[in-house]
């Protein structure tokens, strides 16, 4: 299987962009065939993802596979380079599953104003943009895959959102620019100061080409970049206007996928790369991520709206992400991945949940539903599981992510203060409480008591074949990694080594 | 004859020169309904003019005339290519606005012909006589052209403005260049290089400040750019198109000529200047595009802005390790520029066809009837906003690498100015795209699908192409811009 050693990750990345060129010359009318070939795209993709799973090298899951590196603009020594560890295979393999998923869901619940044709293409965009970023080994790459996601969501909410769609769309485009514009100055500023654009190589430089406070300033433009799109406290507004007006598979691919590519940039490329300045940006950090957990939860329980009350605890979540990240550690940044994957699969659920009773009730203000139970107990109990999910019931996913993060903020990497993480351990601690307390209450309004009198006669759809066989495979995995985490662990670890031997490399006391 | 004369090296300028005389002999033959056919023999000496432009490119190496006054080498060949390319697209988007017009179309093709020659003159001259002669050939017969539509007062308007605001900044640039030739004693730009460095004299500030300030108005640098709007939105789209791509980009290599083979060894004579006008363009630019809702003027505004763009490598230059990258950011951001407005032009025009209208509500629900048209525009677009993976991306980065690459105070605060406006230039180029996709046509909108004519679906065709495959695969440019700065 050579070929498919030196083929397999520009497969994973350009099959969709060639379904996306046969959906382009489909004549609109064939409704039916686009989406054949949507499904059948995705679907390819992720057989070319099952075939990495199988030909992964497990044992060597700290090292760069399927490596890429081709010359591509020769001027500027930007190379076409991809390679996949074992950090970028979840993330790989998730963004593959999620895009089949939400293509599934769409089947019947094609949002106004319909046109499936546009929307699949979209969907195949944003996953060329998706995978890409996850492979990506050289900076320029890492920034064109980066900022391609930004078209197709901006059309997607624009076109396809809610009311207030164009505030959304445009205030989502303006603030991630801003953010990748200051980052590809830091980029810049890394090639000259170190001379490469190889992610590698600046992996093993471990910035010791580069003076202390050069790599501070260079890391702020990073960190500005990467966490507008975490999104973290304060630079979150534009997730929950985003998140309410997006269509929900936009919705779902926004949680799942595209919030991770901030978090996956920190540790691919800011961490390694700038390890002194981490350490000196490290304590801001998790700062800001607990504020984001507190401040996220706090914002949670005074919604109304079920859709945005998830998106601002994606903001809390994400701080739990961050916070990991924060502590430098082994532990923290295997934490901060699991928590990524956890959250893609437990948020994504939730929206899609949100999506289908908006469907069904054509609301989403919780003061109008209740006794989900009752009138569709199916979709009461699935979303009872992703909310208990979602609040780090031990057993699911959601734990694995979240316990771990916040533990390893009481023995953070060396240089950094003990006393502050440990400050910033028990603020998170009680974070997981207020979850427990939005979700759970949401939970209540939506799902308990009786139904309201205006759907009390109401037809209400239970889960239909099309939703079964999308959320099944999610619904299994979080089980799956709830019980049997080392899944992730096991994977990720030796790459997590990898990069924390760098960070403790670079750090200059 | 003359034992210096290169035929080889002439051959593009002379073919050009033959063309257009046979077409203003033809136009005289042809019967009234055959007259589109000068057209075709424009097209044709355009594209016969490329030839030698290929051959003189494989051959490679450096061939020079009049003591070094006319030089043909990889960055003359570069421009030369590119300008006859974007008036083979003008001539595109032209046919069939010309000829549905009933406008005098021989006429047309040899003004635009004879302004393309003065291009092609521009690109090779290294000397300010000859750079001075073929801007003036550059200008005079868009003074014409813009004034195509007689009827129109609006057009006449734009005529009068350009010729005005053209004639005054020739003046000003010619007293500029006069100074110089009194202080260094030669017109001759490498002549001009060796005193330059060493003479003292304040005088030769006042020369540079001048010179380039007339060069300032043929670019449409802010503060000297009031003309353009009106120019812009008086002539005819397709004229509009030439002058905003094709006559502009001859005022920067005027400017890239003088400053790098002349100007350069005395950064104080170009660079505190250029740094004002870049740093003015920008800013004044992007904030005014803000506010227009006629799509010409609001083009105008963009294209501004996008010189001012083009101009922050220009004030770089001298700083740093820059000098290479600018002139490689130059010429790159002047090819991608020349592709995404070109294209971005031909899509007003094909719609106007149908709306009658160059308001930007008339592209409402565009996305609904005519999507092939709402999606290259849409490329054009986020393009011209620097958004990947569209070209402008390459050309917005590398204006960012010479920004950083001279590593000074000034040029870090350019860079910082650049990176705010773009965000604010992605605001007004998607408030075209959200016409297009978001909203409904307007009530009684005519919304049958759109049929262009296939000259005007060529030049779109081409644009998005060179849009597409250059923001995928940069190098394509980067090569060209390496072969112009090393050479």
């Amino acid at each position: 299987m050579n070929w498919f050693n030196d083929w397999a990750l520009t497969l994973a990345i350009f099959l969709p962009a060639v379904g996306l060129g046969i959906l382009l010359i489909l004549p609109k009318a064939e409704e039916q065939l686009a989406k054949v070939v949507a499904l059948g795209t995705s679907l390819v993709t992720l057989a070319v993802g099952i075939g990495i799973l199988a030909e992964f090298n497990y044992d060597k899951a700290g090292k760069l596979q399927f490596g890429v590196n081709k010359a591509w603009i020769s001027v500027i020594e930007a190379r076409y380079h991809l390679g996949l560890d074992g950090i970028a295979l979840p993330m790989l393999i998730l963004s593959m599953f999620i895009t089949v998923l939400c293509i599934v869901y769409s089947w019947d619940h094609f949002p106004e104003p319909h046109n499936p044709k546009g929307f699949l293409a979209l969907i195949l965009l944003l996953e060329v943009g998706m995978n890409g970023t996850f492979l990506a080994e050289d900076l320029i790459l890492f920034f064109i895959f980066f900022e391609i996601v930004l078209l197709p969501m901006f059309f997607m909410i624009g076109v396809w959102g809610g009311p207030n769609r164009e505030y959304a769309s445009i205030k989502f485009f303006l603030f991630t620019l801003f953010g990748s514009a200051l980052m590809l100055l830091g980029f810049l500023a890394l090639y000259f100061i170190a001379g490469t654009f190889q992610i590698p190589e600046l992996t093993r430089q471990a910035g010791s080409q580069i003076v202390g406070s050069t790599q501070t300033l260079i890391f702020g433009g990073l960190f500005l970049g990467f966490a507008i799109k975490v999104p973290m406290f304060p630079f979150h507004t534009w997730l929950p206007d985003a998140h309410t007006e997006a269509p929900t598979v936009g919705s779902v691919l926004l949680a799942a996928i595209l919030l991770k590519l901030g978090t996956y940039g920190f540790i691919r490329i800011a961490l390694p790369a700038l390890p002194h300045a981490a350490h000196v940006w490290a304590p801001w950090i998790g700062a800001l991520a607990v504020i984001g957990i507190i401040y996220g939860a706090l914002c949670c329980l005074a919604q109304t709206d079920m859709k945005r009350l998830i998106a601002f605890s994606s903001v809390a979540h994400m701080g739990f992400v961050m916070l990991g990240i924060a502590t430098l550690t082994d532990f923290g940044l295997n934490a901060a991945i699991f928590g990524m994957v956890a959250h893609g699969l437990i948020t994504g659920m939730l929206f899609f949940i949100a999506g289908s009773v908006q469907h069904t009730y054509g609301t989403r203000q919780m003061s109008r539903l209740g006794g989900l139970l009752k009138q569709a107990p199916k979709m009461g109990w699935i979303l009872g599981f992703c909310a208990m999910a979602s609040l780090g019931l031990p057993g699911l996913a959601g734990f694995w992510g979240e316990f771990p993060a916040v533990l390893s903020a009481y023995q953070p990497a060396a240089g950094l203060s003990e006393g502050l993480f440990r400050g910033f351990m028990v603020v998170a601690a009680i974070g997981t409480v207020l979850a427990a307390g939005y979700l759970l209450w949401m939970y209540q309004r939506v799902a308990f008591g009786e139904p309201k009198e205006e759907f009390a006669d109401a037809h209400i759809h239970d889960v239909g074949i099309f939703e079964w066989i999308a959320w099944t495979p999610i619904l299994l995995m979080i089980v799956v990694l709830g019980v049997y985490p080392d899944a992730i662990f096991s994977l990720t670890n030796d790459g997590v080594r990898h990069i924390t031997s760098s960070i403790a490399r670079g750090f200059k006391g | 004859m003359n034992p210096g004369w290169d035929f080889h090296a002439s051959a593009p300028l002379i073919i050009l020169s033959a063309t257009i005389v046979a077409v203003l002999i033809a136009d005289f033959f042809f019967e009234y309904r055959g007259r589109f056919r000068t057209q075709q023999i424009a097209s044709l000496g355009v594209l016969a003019a490329m030839i030698p432009i290929i051959t003189l490119a494989v051959d490679g190496g450096t061939r020079s005339m009049f003591n070094g006054g006319f030089v043909v080498d990889p960055y003359s060949l570069v421009f030369q290519g590119f300008f006859l390319a974007a008036a083979y697209i003008t001539m595109l988007l032209s046919v069939d606005y010309i000829g549905d017009g009933d406008y005098y179309q021989g006429e047309f093709y040899v003004l635009l012909l004879t302004s393309l020659l003065g291009m092609l003159v521009m690109s090779s001259s290294r000397d300010l006589i000859s750079i001075f002669v073929a801007l003036e050939t550059i200008s005079i017969p868009t003074f014409v052209l813009a004034g195509w539509r007689k009827h129109d007062p609006k057009s006449n308007e734009a005529a009068i403005k350009y010729y005005l605001i053209g004639v005054m900044s020739s003046a000003v640039m010619l007293y500029g260049m006069s100074l110089v030739f009194g202080l260094t004693g030669s017109t001759l730009l490498s002549d001009i290089a060796d005193k330059v460095g060493t003479l003292d004299s304040p005088l030769l500030i006042v020369a540079g400040f001048l010179t380039i300030v007339g060069f300032a108005f043929k670019v449409s640098a802010v503060p000297f750019h009031f003309w353009s709007p009106d120019t812009y939105v008086g002539a005819p789209t397709p004229v509009t198109a030439f002058l905003s791509v094709a006559s502009k980009a001859g005022g920067f290599v005027a400017l890239l000529s003088v400053v790098v083979f002349g100007f350069f060894p005395n950064a104080d004579m170009w660079q505190p200047v250029l740094w004002g006008l870049a740093a003015a363009s920008m800013i004044l630019g992007n904030l005014v595009a803000l506010r227009q809702t006629n799509i010409v003027r609001m083009l105008a505004y963009s294209s501004v802005a996008q010189g001012g763009f083009i101009l922050v490598p220009f004030a770089v230059a001298a700083d740093g390790d820059a000098a290479i990258s600018s002139i490689q950011s130059v010429v790159v951001y002047i090819l991608i520029y020349g592709a995404m407005n070109l294209g971005a032009f031909a899509i007003v025009i094909a719609l106007a066809r149908r709306t009658r209208s160059a308001e930007i509500t008339s592209f409402a629900g565009l996305g609904q009837y005519a999507p092939g048209m709402a999606i290259t525009m849409s490329i054009f677009l986020f393009s011209l906003a620097g958004v990947p993976p569209f070209a402008g991306w390459f050309a917005k980065f590398t204006m960012f690498r010479a920004a950083l690459d001279a590593n000074t105070p000034a040029a870090t605060v350019l860079g910082a100015l650049a990176a705010v406006s773009s965000v604010v230039a992605f605001f007004y180029y998607a408030r075209v795209a959200r016409e297009m996709w978001f909203h409904e046509p307007a009530e009684g909108a005519d919304v049958h699908p759109i049929r262009t004519p296939v000259a005007l679906n060529a030049a779109v065709v081409i644009c998005a192409a060179i849009v597409v495959a250059v923001g995928v695969y940069p190098q394509l440019f980067a090569r060209l811009g390496d072969l112009a700065a090393g050479g």
